[in-house]
């Protein structure tokens, strides 16, 4: 295959897996939520089931009207939902899918480029909250930030501790390291990583930023029309890249029965299943307060990160 | 936590809220899907009210107790010759009966009101009108739910007898029965009231 279309091939996958998986699960959450809570969500769109409402939830949002507030700083809070939603298109160009090479971009220091694209996602929010020129965006904008910079440590400790016990920080190479012990073994980091993600990706029960009960919607308040979809779109592409991390780091990523050629079914069962928990979760509980966030951080997460950092550690030096 | 009891295992309640959530997921819904489905409404439900024409006498009770005067009726006199009678006898002739749907707040004071049966309740709800004065319905639209009037719910087995039927069986029992089945009820002891 000539370099070119190898290179196309590539591209087009990261870019239909990055317009159709965030969908799938969007679906996915208008279903089960509707279903937790006794009810049936979208049955028109589409005919059967509603399975188009996203799409024609896209629709919608391209006809609405895109304001920009008078008193915004109008470049800034025309790029935030595209530096939102960017990062996380970047992030799925390093996740392996399969064995051999099945992967956008193969990457020696992919876990390391994954972490740093991720952190980008605190600018968005502070570049739209400033640039709305409103006080609850501001606010939610400050939330996000405090939010966003405090768990990121717990994020990169988790993810190191996996990196350190398969000695290497290129993904595939940590998906084939993995064994089904580390299950057992690097289970703490695996909840810190996945809690903190959560709170990355600003999903509830995390969702202070936003708390549209509180900051009427945080810093999407003055967003309107397509911008607004793309912070949507970057919320649910969000799920996918933390449900995708999650699988490759701690789940195991393509093990399972036959991986040469079941591998990326394995991936994408493990990365729909950890999207289904998020979305549960989201059911399930109510936000934090403020406080109780900050110190589910620092009080809890940072120490157990901490804590399994040494246990790695130390089950490596003895093994 | 800290005023009903000992503290309870840490992160039961989480535990507990998602194992309701999930029961939930499997659970089947209870969303009616309306206007493909005919929702199963509860007997006695109050949609519309209809009139049996036939029945009504224009007494006028269900109009003078409507709480909010939304029916309105008009009617005349017509005299009826009986054979045999001295004079010919006079019949109330029923010209209008509206009922200001608008204005109606569904109380049922009028169907209980009326002695006659004229007034029916029919679980009929979908008359929604783009016109506000469409919903007077005049009398030949209320005669028209007729057609709607779901057959009244069979009698319950515990309660005690329709009063028509412990009427006829007393008129059955013979006359000094009338008599007895009224004295029969517990008579008001006057002297226990404080």
């Amino acid at each position: 295959m000539p370099l070119w279309l190898d290179l196309l091939v590539r591209v087009v996958a990261v870019v239909a897996a990055f317009l159709v998986l965030p969908l799938v699960v969007g679906q996915m959450e208008h279903k089960v939520m509707a279903h937790m809570q006794g009810r049936l969500g979208p049955m028109y769109a589409g005919a059967f089931h509603g399975w188009a409402q996203l799409v024609a939830d896209g629709v919608k949002f391209v006809q609405k009207e895109d304001i920009t507030p008078r008193d915004a700083d109008r470049p800034v809070f025309r790029l935030a939902p595209i530096v939102a939603l960017f990062p996380y298109l970047v992030v799925l160009l390093a996740i392996p899918i399969g064995p051999g090479g099945l992967v956008a971009q193969q990457m020696d220091i992919g876990l390391f480029f994954v972490l740093a694209v991720l952190g980008v996602g605190v600018v968005a929010v502070l570049m739209s909250a400033w640039a709305s020129a409103n006080k609850y965006s501001l606010l939610g904008g400050l939330r996000g930030a405090a939010q966003l910079l405090g768990y990121e440590l717990p994020l990169v400790l988790s993810a190191a501790s996996v990196a350190m016990a398969a000695g290497t920080l290129s993904l595939p190479g940590i998906v084939e390291a993995w064994q089904p012990w580390w299950l057992l073994w690097q289970a703490p980091a695996a909840l810190v990583f996945f809690v903190s993600g959560l709170a990355e990706i600003r999903r509830p029960p995390f969702d202070m930023p936003i708390a549209d009960s509180e900051l009427v919607f945080g810093y999407l308040t003055e967003y309107t029309g397509l911008r607004f979809a793309f912070f949507l779109l970057a919320e649910y592409v969000g799920i996918v890249v933390i449900a995708a991390l999650t699988t490759v780091l701690f789940l195991g990523g393509w093990h399972g029965p036959d991986p040469a050629h079941l591998g990326w079914l394995w991936t994408l069962a493990k990365v729909f299943a950890v999207s289904f928990v998020i979305i549960w979760l989201r059911v399930t509980y109510p936000r934090l307060r403020e406080d109780q966030l900050q110190r589910l951080c620092w009080l809890v997460l940072v120490p157990v990160a901490l804590g399994q950092l040494v246990l790695t550690a130390v089950v490596k030096v003895a093994t | 936590m800290s005023e009903s009891g000992e503290r309870r295992t840490p992160g039961k309640g989480l535990i507990d809220g998602l194992a309701v959530t999930l029961k939930m997921l499997v659970k089947p819904t209870i969303t009616q899907q309306y206007p493909d489905v005919e929702p199963d409404l509860p007997p006695r439900s109050r949609g519309v009210i209809a009139l049996l024409e036939e029945n009504c006498t224009v007494c006028m009770l269900c109009a003078r107790e409507c709480p909010d005067w939304c029916i309105y009726i008009d009617s005349h006199k017509e005299e009826v010759v009986v054979p045999g009678a001295a004079r010919p006898r006079q019949r109330n002739v029923l010209d209008k009966f509206d009922i200001d749907f608008s204005l109606c707040m569904y109380c049922g004071i009028c169907i209980e009101v009326c002695p006659f049966d004229a007034l029916h309740w029919t679980p009929e709800f979908e008359y929604a009108e783009t016109d506000v004065l469409d919903l007077l319905h005049d009398k030949s639209r209320l005669g028209d739910w007729m057609r709607t009037v779901p057959p009244p719910p069979a009698h319950d087995v515990l309660g005690e007898p329709s009063k028509e039927e412990s009427a006829a069986a007393r008129k059955a029992a013979g006359p000094g029965a009338a008599t007895a089945a009224q004295t029969a009820r517990p008579p008001v002891r006057r002297e226990q009231a404080p």
